[in-house]
């Protein structure tokens, strides 16, 4: 394959956007129309085994010498249930078993943030308008300065610091989301337009705190300080992690991001269904791994196939990820892909050169243009 | 046991197992173990009638702890795991058996529909199939017992598998009355197909000869439900307290009969509504009791159009944010032309367009 230059080079024309989409519609529907037992299965399974590592886990607490193996089982279950089953159960991908174990409409997930706010933040704000600046939050979580568009300012000296706090606090972070607190400091956001998320966060925080750092703790007791050692440790585990997958499938060289202008295509002023899908591919990134590692990162290792398709079930990923990069190469457009050092090199690389104002102003459409990882 | 389920309903263990609920980690170890959750086995299948195309079976079931019981006329959601395609189906059955207490088995006679993948799948379930329960619901019950005492008679008007409500209410007071009696004048009008096709053959036979105050009228064949001969049966009829369940025909007919008397409760079986591919029929708001014409829009639009205002986000089938429950009818997927007919389902109303009538969660 060759290398891709800029993407102004490669814009598709709306005939070429059409087709492309509905290539992937097509894709899309075939797997709909094969939705079955296998699913089912699988996040059957990975409940199971989730919930097995998770009472190990809170068990081993009991034995001072295996808490190492204590925190490793329970950052794994905490991580599984984060990612492969709550990330996508909220996304509605198992919606169709009518389960309400497995419902988005019920589902409540292991993490600070509740899973309502969550699924406006993340479901609607961010994956409707994956990348578009000053509409997709999740560029930056309002903290850091992760794209040459967003104009420098002395704050961004801080950008590694703050991406470090975000990584270790990062479930903290992600529940506070919501609360556009970088709004609030504009002055575009009103203290009053919280209230009615903050009861919600501090309902879900209190319950949290009190499972993880007072009464599991409390009924190992003269361990306490042990266990609760180890409870936060599991949820650093998970933080540090959850922050490198999620932030490895949208900012390393190569993903883009997009204007509001560029995303009105349609001849009512709309993004078209076709281009829709084009800004999904161009604004995710995946990690090549095993497929273990797939699991854990809940399949979001392959964040295209996520942002192309966020409703189908994510074990469906690998399956398609061929097939979406072979429809991909025909159309032109860039799929960004790499191992996890590499983008993680690459995430590290951006957060700290966008701390410094930019040496040169950008010219339009020349951002990244050195893409060396599109390959 | 007691103190077992006290306990895992206890405030402590809801926190240690928050946010998903004691019941995750028990069914795990035992489908039959819950704190809140209902669910249950079946533990025997009896085979009521072999009509062709359409039998009948009473299922024996075995409910988890957690059940708080039923009054007699009340009925039960079932979900069922469908082998194959790993969809729970979710229906809802009327209790055959007598009004039953906390934990108690209970019985759901259920006819096999042509159309009905839950309903077939019962009738020939094995014992041992699990069963997921909501706790009995409905308010077409029967408030009187013979623990409190009265003469006024009572009336069931049924047609068909309409049958198992009365039949609990009847089963309940002859099994609660004094030696045996129902202690006040009792008649069960009862319409069915045919001989062959009659539910509870042998009991209603047992029932009618009895000295128990009840009188059992059945009518086989196409002798459907008349004004002229409940008045013979019972002259009174619009002032006496009346059950009536059946298809939406013969409830027609009893409504007619009645005029507007308090005394009658209505119960209807509505059979699933087919598409008809175009935009005609109504599109009811069940929560806030509105109807429109259906324009053939998605029901998020026409919703809007009506004054409402669902929660909604990206508007394209993604995000999930405006899923409701559509309890009737069919719909249309806007992006996929795939329709789905299923009673109780949730649907993106974004992307959903009525067809023919339909009523949502609105």
């Amino acid at each position: 394959m060759t290398t891709p230059t800029t993407t102004q080079d490669q814009k598709l024309t709306p005939d070429q956007l059409e087709a492309f989409g509905a290539e992937m519609d097509a894709l899309r529907q075939r797997v709909l129309a094969d939705l079955g037992d296998a699913d089912a299965d699988y996040i059957r399974t990975v409940v199971k085994r989730q919930q097995q590592l998770e009472v190990l886990g809170r068990a081993l607490f009991y034995l001072p010498p295996a808490w190492p193996l204590a925190v490793a089982a329970l950052s794994l279950s905490k991580i599984l249930e984060n990612m492969e089953i709550g990330h996508n159960v909220m996304h509605g991908q198992y919606d169709w078993m009518g389960d309400p174990h497995l419902s988005s409409r019920v589902y409540e997930w292991d993490n600070v943030c509740p899973s309502e706010q969550w699924k406006y933040s993340h479901n609607y704000i961010h994956h409707t308008f994956t990348n578009i600046l000053g509409k997709d939050r999740d560029i930056g979580y309002g903290i850091l300065r992760m794209d040459e568009d967003q104009e420098w300012h002395p704050y961004y000296l801080g950008n590694p610091v703050y991406a470090f706090l975000l990584m270790v606090f990062f479930e903290w972070g992600v529940a506070m989301h919501d609360l556009e607190v970088e709004n609030i400091v504009r002055g575009t956001r009103k203290m009053e337009d919280n209230k009615a998320l903050h009861a919600g966060i501090m309902r879900k925080v209190r319950r949290q705190a009190l499972k993880d750092y007072v009464l599991f703790p409390a009924l190992t007791g003269p361990l306490f300080p042990l266990t609760l050692a180890g409870n936060a440790t599991a949820n650093l585990v998970r933080n540090v992690w959850a922050f490198n997958i999620i932030f490895c499938g949208h900012f390393p060289a190569g993903a883009e991001t997009f204007s509001e202008a560029e995303c009105a295509d349609g001849s009512d002023g709309k993004e078209t269904r076709g281009h829709w899908y084009y800004r999904q591919v161009l604004g995710s990134a995946n990690i090549s791994g095993g497929r273990l590692f797939h699991v854990l990162s809940g399949n979001l290792s392959h964040q295209i196939e996520h942002h192309l398709f966020p409703d189908l079930p994510a074990r469906r990923y690998p399956q398609i990820a061929g097939e979406v990069r072979e429809i991909c190469e025909r159309y032109g457009i860039a799929y960004t892909t790499g191992p996890l050092r590499r983008q993680l090199g690459s995430v590290a690389r951006k957060i700290c050169r966008l701390a410094l104002p930019d040496r040169t102003s950008p010219q339009p459409g020349e951002r990244d243009a050195v893409r060396p990882l599109a390959a | 046991m007691t103190l077992v389920s006290q306990l895992a309903r206890s405030r402590a263990v809801a926190a240690l197992t928050s946010p998903h609920g004691v019941d995750h980690y028990l069914s795990r170890v035992n489908p039959m173990w819950a704190a809140h959750e209902v669910r249950g086995r079946v533990v025997a299948v009896h085979r009521e009638t072999d009509t062709p195309g359409a039998p009948v079976a009473t299922l024996t079931v075995q409910p988890t702890a957690t059940w708080r019981g039923h009054l007699a006329g009340q009925y039960v959601q079932v979900g069922l795991d469908l082998p194959g395609s790993a969809r729970r189906m979710t229906r809802c059955f009327s209790i055959s058996s007598a009004a039953s207490g906390a934990g108690e088995e209970f019985t759901l006679t259920v006819r096999a529909h042509a159309e009905g993948q839950v309903s077939k799948y019962l009738v020939d379930a094995e014992p041992g199939q699990l069963l997921h329960l909501s706790q009995a619901q409905g308010d077409f019950t029967l408030p009187v017992s013979p623990a409190t005492p009265g003469i006024d008679p009572l009336l069931f008007i049924t047609g068909g598998s309409g049958i198992t409500p009365a039949m609990s209410m009847v089963r309940t007071l002859l099994r609660d009355g004094y030696e045996g009696r129902a202690g006040r004048p009792v008649t069960f009008l009862h319409h069915a197909r045919s001989a062959e096709d009659q539910i509870f053959a042998e009991e209603l036979a047992d029932i009618a000869a009895a000295d128990n105050d009840v009188a059992v009228h059945l009518r086989h064949g196409d002798a459907v439900f008349n004004e002229l001969e409940l008045r013979r049966l019972v002259p009174g009829f619009r002032d006496t307290d009346t059950w009536a369940c059946g298809p939406a025909g013969m409830i027609e007919l009893v409504r007619a009969a009645y005029a507007d008397s308090p005394r009658l409760r209505l119960e209807l079986f509505k059979p699933p509504t087919t598409s008809s591919g175009a935009a005609e029929g109504d599109l009811t708001f069940a929560a806030t009791d509105r109807q429109v014409a259906n324009t053939g829009a998605s029901i998020l639009e026409q919703a809007e159009e009506a004054g409402l205002s669902p929660v909604f986000g990206c508007r394209m089938g993604i995000c999930f944010s405006c899923t409701t429950r559509k309890s009737e009818g069919t719909v249309r997927n806007v992006l996929s032309g795939a329709e789905s007919s299923l009673p109780d389902e949730d649907i993106q109303i974004c992307v959903s367009a009525p067809v023919g009538d339909c009523v949502v969660d609105l």
